[in-house]
């Protein structure tokens, strides 16, 4: 009996084991546990962390104190912060439509049948190739205020008599880091586009040349609305970079002159490690998530696939 | 409605010519066909009547006006692509509405020529979905709608039936040739399937290598194919093609086919004893017989379908095939003879492939 029942038992566990093994529940969060780690480990925790740093005074070598929304009070103060904001929405807006209009004609360009295509497009990927550090250092020499390559070539062509100051004077300085940035960001606009362009059958043109549709109406009523789903995307995605954008501005200007080109990231950046505040940065960095949550919905919602590109489920 | 004339058209593509001057009448309210093998070019003549390739040399006129430098919105022609190049992301009714809102028509004026041409292809109950939600006739109907909203002097139709399967391609030959009846427009439809020009057709016209073989109503090409090519082309099951020498006794010419087997020529053949000859003969034109006329042969495949039956038999050193309209119990190996329709005999001279009779 006392055997029959140990055998029993036995027989049972492993019925249990085999019935987990085969619930698709239970493998499919098996499955997802390495991923969901990473995600845990390397996104969740830095992220909820300087949510947690954010609401405490915490500096550089000493632990803090929750301190509750403290920091946050200081910033709603702190005129340097708003300016921060100010700047970064300026530059983020400004480069952003700029890298969207330029980059749309740049891919039309290259869908045409140029010569060299091949290398045109290489070229045009250069200053994405380039490291960021790398142009910046590139972009802070041409805007040098006394060795300017621009001003020099004004200069010798007799259209000035001295020199400009780039990267000292406020509004020059935020024109500057734009126009880098601008320079940076337009062949990923432009390389994405140009994928979305050529999915785009040339007889729709066709078709729409002998309905009678001038060149800018089928870019109008062809183009535009058939790349709409990509340039969600692409906008989206360029919108994100921009608006964290650290290193260009990091490298040329510091935030400088004045504060003048201080983008949140920046700002936070130096309260946080260059200042040692680690509290009042985390905070700068931690109000920036409220705007970025507003870009990817708005990529959500432009994502969600058009009526005309599903089949015949919707009516 | 107007009529097209092609003259001396060419077509080069950087040093490749692809059309060698290219001459063709297209009559005020005909549908012509363009047939030919992929590469012949007749796609490209299609796209230079549209106005969507240009010409390089010879004229292309419609209604009487060289339209070599007219761009295609002035044509006032339509097109029906292959692909249909539907509008993806228009609903039907914008689909078909679009050249007329470009063209600044009137709202209402718009709504009734939509609601008209959506009445005559059965489209109504589809103007408010979108060019995915419909199967492939569906979509070739908008297509079609969307050319006659415009109520244009002439239609062009490029392989506008391949992208169907077979029964539906059988049916959409039928309602566009109904439609041709109706509105009597000046039609140039491109296909490579010799069936749909036959049957579609008022004129054929053969292309081959960027020129035109043979131009005429499709039962003349039929019964008269002016080479070897046409010969081969148009009909299927195809032409069979038996080469040999003519040999002319006592006043009468007959072919000796490679293996000396004799068959009768019509008296109408223009060929000299001894001159080496293509003998071209439609499978129809054979008849069974059970005597000892005709020339001996042997059954190598029967392919019944129903209505015709198909044999497939070895004569004269090769493989012919022979069309029957009644039913026969051939087996695979057995002897039957054959006797050639002489008067419906095709004689070509075997170098340039041209007709002699």
């Amino acid at each position: 009996m006392a055997v029959l029942s140990a055998s029993g038992r036995e027989v049972q566990q492993v019925d249990w084991r085999k019935r987990l093994l085969h619930n698709r529940t239970f493998l499919g969060l098996l499955f997802m546990l390495p991923a969901a780690a990473l995600l845990l480990t390397f996104l969740t925790f830095p992220l909820g962390y300087g949510v947690w740093i954010s609401l405490t005074d915490e500096k550089v070598g000493r632990g803090g104190a929750f301190v509750g929304l403290e920091n946050y009070g200081w910033l709603f103060e702190d005129s340097v912060f708003w300016l921060s904001v100010f700047n970064t929405f300026l530059y983020t807006v400004v480069a952003s439509i700029i890298k969207f209009v330029l980059g749309l004609w740049l891919a039309m360009l290259l869908n045409h049948h140029l010569p060299f295509k091949a290398f045109l497009r290489a070229i045009v990927l250069m200053p994405f190739i380039v490291p960021t550090v790398l142009s910046a250092l590139a972009f802070w020499w041409i805007y040098d205020s006394q060795d300017s390559v621009i001003s020099w070539i004004l200069i010798e062509l007799g259209l000035m008599d001295e020199t400009i100051d780039f990267l000292g004077d406020p509004w020059n300085a935020r024109w500057s880091v734009i126009a880098a940035n601008i320079w940076r960001g337009i062949p990923f606009v432009a390389i994405t586009l140009l994928a979305g362009l050529q999915t785009i059958s040339p007889s729709l043109y066709e078709a729409a040349t002998i309905d009678g549709a001038s060149e800018w109406q089928r870019f109008r009523h062809i183009t535009l609305p058939l790349l709409t789903p990509i340039i969600a995307v692409v906008m989206t995605f360029s919108v994100l970079f921009t608006f964290t954008d650290f290193q260009l501005i990091w490298v040329m200007t510091r935030g400088g002159p004045i504060n003048a080109t201080h983008l949140m990231a920046t700002l936070s950046y130096q309260r946080a490690i260059v200042g040692g505040s680690l509290g009042e940065g985390a905070a700068i960095a931690t109000a920036m998530i409220p705007f970025l949550l507003a870009a990817i919905l708005f990529s959500y919602f432009g994502l969600q696939r058009r009526k005309w590109q599903q089949g015949g489920r919707d009516d | 409605m107007a009529s097209v004339e092609i003259r001396g058209a060419r077509k080069s593509f950087g040093s490749t010519e692809v059309l060698h001057g290219v001459d063709i009448d297209i009559p005020n309210e005909a549908f012509v066909v363009l047939v030919g093998p992929s590469g012949c070019g007749k796609s490209t003549l299609l796209r230079m009547i549209a106005g969507l390739e240009e010409i390089t040399a010879g004229e292309i006129s419609i209604d009487g006006r060289v339209v070599n430098l007219v761009p295609p919105k002035e044509r006032d022609i339509a097109m029906v692509f292959q692909n249909y190049a539907l509008y993806p992301h228009m609903k039907v009714y914008d689909n078909m509405a679009f050249s007329l809102k470009l063209a600044k028509v009137a709202n209402g004026e718009i709504d009734r020529r939509v609601r008209e041409a959506a009445a005559v292809l059965n489209l109504d109950e589809l103007l408010d979905r979108y060019p995915r939600q419909l199967s492939g006739g569906q979509r070739q109907r908008v297509a079609m709608g969307r050319a006659i909203v415009r109520d244009p002097q002439v239609f062009l139709f490029d392989e506008p039936l391949s992208n169907l399967d077979a029964k539906l391609r059988v049916q959409m030959r039928t309602e566009i040739k109904e439609l041709h009846q109706r509105l009597r427009s000046t039609s140039v439809y491109v296909t490579h399937d010799q069936i749909e020009a036959m049957t579609m057709a008022d004129k054929i016209v053969v292309m081959r290598d960027g020129n035109v073989e043979q131009a005429g109503p499709p039962l003349e090409v039929y019964d008269r194919p002016e080479n070897t090519f046409v010969a081969t082309f148009i009909g299927s099951p195809a032409m069979n093609m038996i080469e040999g020498r003519v040999q002319v006794k006592n006043g009468a010419a007959r072919l000796q086919a490679g293996d000396g087997t004799l068959l009768p020529m019509p008296p109408t053949a223009q060929a000299r004893d001894g001159q080496p000859i293509i003998y071209g003969l439609r499978p129809e034109h054979f008849a069974l017989t059970g005597d000892s006329a005709g020339v001996q042969s042997k059954v190598a495949v029967v392919e019944p379908t129903g209505a015709e039956t198909l044999v497939v038999c070895d004569l004269a050193g090769g493989e012919v095939q022979v069309l029957f309209r009644e039913r026969h119990h051939f087996k695979p190996g057995q002897p039957i003879r054959l006797d050639p329709v002489a008067q419906e005999v095709h004689v070509f001279d075997a170098e340039s492939g041209r007709r002699l009779n």
